[in-house]
């Protein structure tokens, strides 16, 4: 104690005595500050490159991608990646299983982020609405959806929903000899293309284009001549009937395979027949339920501030220009309510994706759970393979936090 | 009561003898009725919407709403009064003839309850109410833990609380000497840490600090002054870890619990509150980088806060718990709740850094350059006038970080911690109590509990942002 008392005192003498700093160059202080931070760092990751090294050594394992030409020998359940790579076990290698992992991810976060948007925007305007119902019931819906962990959320679909489902011998019918659900999951129509859908598809993709041109002919018309050119109606027709046109020229080659249903015959053989029809497994429609709701309920918010953001003088200036009230909220409103929206919409779309890795949970073959999770167990290459994983979602971060900041500097509002 | 004014020719004049001046007041007529009242409120509050029948179009839309409120009402009517019907109203509540599992049981199921019945399985949770709040906790040393709850509480009502005095010397209680308690409290303590490298942190603390006030002197040449002003801050976290060693080092007799008994309630609340009190001064130091004009510590900043931002927390914890092992030399062994608990604060640092960026980001250039003009350095800059403002302007923020972090400690079930989530998941695994009954009452029971310590903080941020916005 004394010693240490000695010591502030000391020091608080020596703080008295004032002198002329010598090297009082900020960069050159800079520049030894960063030198300082630099070795700091690279001790830190040398010491750990050397215990990584160190513990490898003493577990008999070595760095490298090998692994990923071997075969893998575990089974995969039967989803959109298995399906879109023709997963065979004995058969496909462990980078089939990493590009089925990716596969599987993608899927559920692209039909998240659908369903996220939709539910989102109907619930962000509904909470805005003057009909106490609608609004009652969206802050409901934001606030309980908001305030439970999404984890919780999968479980309560998983396990208390799904599981109480119809058992295997027996179905819940939404559509009758449709569409079916029971504890092995969704059964749908699967549509079979035959010989000249290519055809019809290629007309579906051409008219895109078509359409974009078309909008660009009557945008320029409209600058030039004043002349406005109601083109709506005219590019749904192009989008809708030109591919219906070719489709029936075609001979409608595309036909539906319908999932079968027997309750007859043999108990074992009850139930629906497998490889018939399309199967959405139930895991996948658990991770969709909460990703795509609970997500919403954020985009909600998102939504709402974005129209709350428009003052009131931007409408009442649109329509003191005599513009109608649909065009005031279509050239008006909206685009200056997105230019609020789309960067934090944004973000929720990169957590939808992000947060498709919880369905670990659950088991839904997605990269975590079968990467990271499975194939992890199988080959124990840790560094390698969660190297590998993260780096999925860290390329797609990045590519859309530069598609952000291009559209951030494309919005900006243009100030004098 | 308009007075013609007589002596005012101009009055007499320009008012010819026909024009129609009223003598009195217009009497106040009643609101129209569609404003006031029960019918005015429904109209204002419902039927505007579908009001409209001035034309085709409009009385379609105005039926289309119309049909869609039913809808949403029918929608919203019967889930809520589900809710309450099974929360309450059937739920069973009591287990009187120690039953367990049966007395949820309906009759076609070998119980007692009428067909269909469908209500909430209170004798399971009351069961479970130790295991879903304390984990495997031993019993004889759960008042360890209230004790911990109950001094931490009474902590952050006073530091929450305006009028309460001293409520600096509270907040600082609660962030220093708080968890020093609390680890102590909840561990046991008594690790032994050897007496010399205490002794020798403290000697190096206080080095740093002592080369700090040299540095504020003037003693020291320039380079030194300008690092002298970091080193205070390593100094005081040297001594910090070194008092922290130092007591739970000591001990004091009490049992020490493995973290693989904590679980429940207990591992949320240690995670989430961990996770915040080591975020925020990483993510300043992150933010502070980040801005900073020297260029390695800025890239060095960007790389850190975009590589954490970028990945998913699950994949954070499974690098956590499959990776450190391999980091550390041989020897050192961290347990799963330390791995995971270094997980979430690296990974919550970087969006506290973020946070904390805007707030620096919204702070007025002219602050900047006043701080430079006084002549303090950068540190005292951001010491004694940046920071301030700026951790003020972006309290709303990180309150929701908050909820959002102790919302997502709910992942570390998933790399074997038994938090609220995993350890109401593991109950659900117990036969005793099974029945199709059990998960719905589990799950309400956890989403029950984080929508009240969730919805809490919301409130409480929004009062927060009421309270600071001046009106600007």
């Amino acid at each position: 104690m004394l010693i240490i008392w000695v010591i502030v005192l000391t020091s608080k003498q020596l703080t008295k005595i004032s002198k002329a700093n010598l090297l009082n160059d900020e960069n050159a202080r800079g520049i030894i500050f960063q030198a300082l931070l630099l070795c700091a760092i690279g001790v830190g990751l040398y010491w750990l490159i050397d215990n990584t090294v160190t513990n490898l050594d003493n577990q008999g394992k070595s760095l490298g991608f090998d692994f990923l030409s071997s075969t893998a020998g575990f089974q995969i359940s039967q989803t959109f990646g298995t399906w879109l790579l023709d997963y065979e076990v004995g058969q496909s290698t462990y980078w089939d299983v990493y590009l089925i992992g990716i596969a599987n991810t993608f899927l559920v976060a692209i039909l998240g982020i659908i369903a996220a948007t939709v539910i989102g925007f109907t619930m962000g305007i509904m909470r805005l609405s003057n009909n106490i119902i609608f609004k009652s019931f969206a802050t409901t819906y934001i606030e309980v959806l908001r305030n439970v962990p999404i984890l919780l959320q999968l479980f309560f679909w998983y396990f208390a929903v799904l599981r109480a489902m119809p058992s295997k011998r027996e179905k819940f019918e939404l559509i009758p000899d449709v569409a079916g659900l029971n504890i092995t999951g969704l059964y749908l129509p699967a549509p079979v293309p035959e010989q000249g859908f290519g055809v019809v598809f290629l007309a579906l993709l051409f008219n895109v284009p078509l359409v974009f041109f078309l909008r660009l002919w009557a945008k320029r018309k409209q600058e030039q001549t004043g002349q406005f050119i109601p083109i709506f109606w005219l590019s749904a027709a192009i989008l809708i009937l030109i591919p219906t046109v070719v489709y029936f020229v075609m001979g409608s080659p595309l036909s539906w395979e319908f999932p079968e249903f027997k309750d007859t015959g043999p108990m074992l053989r009850r139930g629906y027949q497998s490889g018939l029809g399309m199967l959405v497994v139930p895991e996948m429609l658990a991770v969709w339920f909460a990703l795509s709701l609970y997500t919403a309920a954020f985009i909600a918010e998102i939504v709402r501030a974005g129209i709350l953001a428009v003052s009131k003088g931007q409408t009442e200036a649109a329509s003191a220009l005599g513009l109608r009230p649909n065009f005031t909220l279509r050239l008006v409103v909206i685009p200056q309510a997105l230019r609020v929206i789309i960067p934090p919409l944004t973000s929720q779309y990169l957590n939808i994706t992000k947060n498709s890795s919880l369905a670990v949970a659950i088991a839904y073959p997605e990269l975590v759970s079968v990467f990271a999770g499975t194939a992890l167990n199988q080959v124990g290459k840790e560094i390698e393979m969660i190297f590998m994983m993260m780096m999925v979602y860290l390329t797609f971060s990045l590519l859309t936090a530069a598609f952000m900041n291009w559209y951030n500097s494309k919005v900006k509002l243009i100030e004098r | 009561m308009r007075q013609t004014d007589k002596s005012d020719p101009r009055s007499t004049s320009s008012i010819s003898s026909d024009a129609y001046v009223r003598e009195t007041e217009a009497p106040y007529l009643p609101p129209p009725p569609s404003e006031v009242g029960i019918k005015g409120w429904l109209y204002n509050n419902i039927f505007q919407s579908m009001s409209d029948f001035s034309s085709p179009a409009a009385s379609m839309r105005s039926l289309l709403v119309a049909m869609f409120t039913v809808f949403v009402f029918y929608f919203f009517a019967t889930q809520l009064y589900g809710l309450v019907d099974f929360a309450l109203l059937s739920a069973v509540w009591s287990d009187a003839d120690g039953v367990k599992r049966q007395a949820c049981w309906t009759v076609e199921q070998g119980g007692s309850l009428p067909e269909g019945w469908h209500g909430a399985c209170w004798p399971y949770i009351f069961a479970k109410t130790k295991f879903i709040l304390f984990g495997a906790y031993p019993l004889e040393d759960l008042w360890r833990v209230k004790t911990t709850y109950l001094v931490g509480s009474l902590l952050l009502v006073w530091v929450l609380i305006e009028p309460l005095p001293y409520r600096k010397l509270a907040s600082l209680l609660l962030l220093v000497v708080f968890p020093m308690f609390a680890t102590l409290m909840l561990t046991g303590g008594g690790f032994g840490y050897s007496q010399t490298t205490v002794g020798l942190y403290t000697l190096l603390g206080l080095a740093l600090i002592t080369l700090r006030r040299l540095g504020i002197a003037g003693r020291l040449t320039g380079v030194f002054s300008d690092l002298a002003s970091v080193s205070g801050i390593a100094g005081w976290t040297l001594i910090f870890i070194a008092a922290f060693m130092a007591i739970i080092g000591h001990d004091f007799g009490l049992t020490n619990i493995d973290t693989r008994d904590w679980g429940g309630l207990l591992i949320t609340l240690v995670v989430a509150i961990t996770a915040i009190v080591a975020s925020l001064p990483l993510g300043i130091l992150l933010a502070l980088g980040r801005r900073s004009q020297m260029p390695i510590a800025r890239t060095l900043s960007i790389v850190f806060i975009e590589f954490w931002r970028g990945v998913p927390l699950i994949t954070v914890l499974f690098m956590a718990s499959v990776m450190i092992p391999l980091f550390m030399p041989e020897g050192v062994n961290f347990d799963s709740l330390l791995r995971a608990l270094i997980g979430v604060t690296l990974w919550q640092s970087a969006y506290m850094a973020e946070v904390i960026r805007g707030g620096l980001q919204a702070i007025d250039k002219g602050q900047y350059e006043a701080a430079d003009a006084m002549g303090l350095t950068y540190w005292q800059s951001m010491r004694l006038v940046i920071l301030p403002q700026a951790l003020k302007h972006v309290l709303p923020g990180i309150v929701n970080t908050v909820i959002s972090v102790f919302k997502d400690t709910s992942l570390v079930s998933i790399v074997g911690i038994f938090d609220l989530l995993g350890a109401t998941q593991s109950t659900l695994a117990d036969a005793a109590w099974s029945s199709p009954v059990q998960s719905p009452t589990g799950y309400l029971v956890v989403a029950s509990v984080f929508f009240f310590f969730c919805f809490g903080m919301s409130r409480y941020s929004i009062y927060l942002e009421k309270k600071l916005d001046r009106g600007h």
